[in-house]
């Protein structure tokens, strides 16, 4: 029983660092219809920005803790914003030249932070609560699981409120829908693109500091292995649905830590699983029908 | 003679390399209802859509004076152009109010107005968009476009499958739209024309071939015929 609980609860915490990187993803495609695969970079610089602030100014405080929260979150923003407005913003509606320039950023920000920081993987510290663990159940929980959980629970509150509440918010639920139609409502839309790619960008900058804390280091590779079930969680939570991307999210990182736990073969059963959508809902589980 | 609201010359539009807008010229006059006419697939909604800048276009477009062929379609809009699509596109995911708030562009949107021409919408102001019939869909295209104070309308085949009572209640809104500005109306049925339009547009293979008064070509069966392939009652008997 104490295993099915850890690995219940281990799959919550991998599910909400997977939602942090998707969620982003999904409402930069489903607005703008752009698959970024720089979204990596944008939680690796996040995690390297939160290392430093760690690092320069002491990694056992909470205060602390909570400042590289907010500076990973801000960089990872402040990266995604840039990109969208130097990059993607010239070449919407041409999708192989985004494929190309994201792909093309994501490899240069790797060889970059490599250049930095270094290609060994850096471990990380943090508050002391961070490193011990709960008993749930019988089941020793890592904290910083609970964490992740708590920040993705409220990211996708926030974000839900956001798109619930406010006018940018409406915009984009429509420009979701029906581009063309919100332009010729005298909207620009452009500026609602800026604001999702910051959005999704500060989204993966915090998940990039809390990935640091579940996988304990902080490499130039870290935001390149999540994309990875990032990208998959989005396709199987259908493009464009944040709450498909929450429900897949959880759906794909506790079947992973169970297949893995169990029969060592959690990345198979994950793409197996992806497989398993396409073919029987290529929409995904929550996505629009074609 | 007052000037034209909107001057266009020798506009020609492209749609994935394919031209669907040959060269088109014609005025449309700072009051009533201009109506575009034509045959089925001849470029009447890809003319609209054009000067709208919603497809890639050249040639020259001025708005009461101003040059807008250059401008992007937000900013053609939020100089007065509202716009009433083919088959309504409202956002079906949202509701009804979410619809007609993010078509709100003036400081003060004129609610009142759309209140009264559209009381069914009101009382559906919770309902999801995508939930509702075909006519209650056009009231919301049309009262999205009503609720700004605008130097033009484009309105784009509006009774286009409607019940025939909701036809005749979408003509009455477009009468009072037309009362406070000048409409660019692609329609197909004929009533509504004579009800409302003042001169008349007729596209053929993306090019205009006629232009004049409204009246007088609805008078005129063998006209009609020849322009339009349409058998009027006159014509046929």
């Amino acid at each position: 029983m104490s295993t099915i609980v850890l690995l219940l609860i281990t799959g919550l915490g991998l599910g909400a660092l997977y939602f942090l990187v998707a969620s982003g993803l999904s409402l930069i495609y489903g607005l703008m219809g752009v698959l970024n695969f720089a979204h990596g970079s944008f939680l690796t610089l996040g995690a390297f920005a939160g290392w430093e602030v760690a690092r320069r100014l002491g990694a056992d405080s909470w205060g602390i803790f909570g400042l590289a929260l907010v500076v990973g979150a801000a960089v990872g923003a402040a990266f995604a914003a840039l990109t969208e407005l130097l990059l993607v913003r010239r070449l919407y509606e041409r999708h192989i030249e985004q494929v190309l320039v994201t792909v093309g950023l994501a490899l240069a920000t790797v060889a970059l932070f490599e250049g930095t920081w270094g290609s060994d993987p850096e471990f990380i510290e943090g508050p002391a609560w961070l490193r011990s663990t709960t008993d749930v159940a019988g089941a020793p929980i890592p904290n910083d699981r609970f964490l992740a959980i708590g920040a993705a629970v409220l990211v996708l509150v926030g974000i839900v409120l956001f798109l619930r509440y406010t006018r940018f918010g409406l915009i984009i639920r429509a420009g979701v829908e029906n581009r063309a139609m919100v332009t010729a409502l005298g909207i620009d839309v452009r500026k609602a693109f800026t604001l999702v790619f910051a959005v999704g960008g500060a989204a993966a900058g915090l998940g990039g500091v809390l990935a640091s804390q579940y996988f304990g280091y902080v490499s130039p590779h870290l935001g390149a292995h999540l994309l990875i079930f990032a990208f998959i969680v989005t396709v199987i939570g259908g493009l464009g649905s944040l709450t498909g991307a929450a429900v897949a999210a959880v759906l794909v990182a506790v079947l992973q830590q169970f297949a893995n736990y169990y029969w060592g073969v959690g990345d198979l059963v994950v793409v197996l699983l992806l497989a398993l959508v396409l073919l029987v809902r290529p929409s995904g589980l929550l996505g629009r029908s074609a | 003679m007052t000037e034209p609201i909107l001057r266009v010359r020798n506009l020609r539009a492209t749609v994935a390399g394919q031209q669907v807008v040959e060269d088109v010229t014609f005025d449309v006059p700072a009051t009533g209802v201009t109506a575009v006419l034509g045959r089925n697939g001849v470029g009447k909604t890809s003319t609209l859509k054009a000067l709208l800048g919603l497809y890639d276009r050249t040639g020259e477009v001025t708005l009461a004076g101003e040059r807008i062929d250059r401008l992007s379609t937000d900013r053609i809009v939020r100089r007065g152009v509202g716009y009433v699509p083919e088959d309504r596109e409202v956002f079906a995911g949202l509701t009804v109010a979410e619809n007609l708030r993010l078509a709100e562009r003036d400081a003060s949107p004129r609610r009142e107005l759309v209140a009264d021409l559209f009381p069914d919408l009101v009382k559906r102001s919770a309902q999801r968009a995508g939930t509702l019939s075909g006519g209650q869909q056009q009231m919301v295209s049309l009262a999205r476009a009503l609720l700004n104070d605008n130097r033009l309308l484009l309105v784009d085949e509006p009774t286009k499958g409607l019940a025939p009572k909701i036809v005749t209640e979408v003509a009455t809104a477009l009468a009072e739209a037309a009362a406070s500005a000048p409409v660019l109306l692609v329609e197909q049925n004929l009533e509504v024309i004579s009800r409302l339009a003042t001169t008349v547009v007729v596209i053929d293979a993306g090019r205009v071939v006629h232009t004049g008064d409204a009246a007088e070509l609805l008078d005129d069966p063998d006209r009609i015929q020849r322009l339009l392939g349409v058998h009027t009652s006159e014509n046929a008997a």
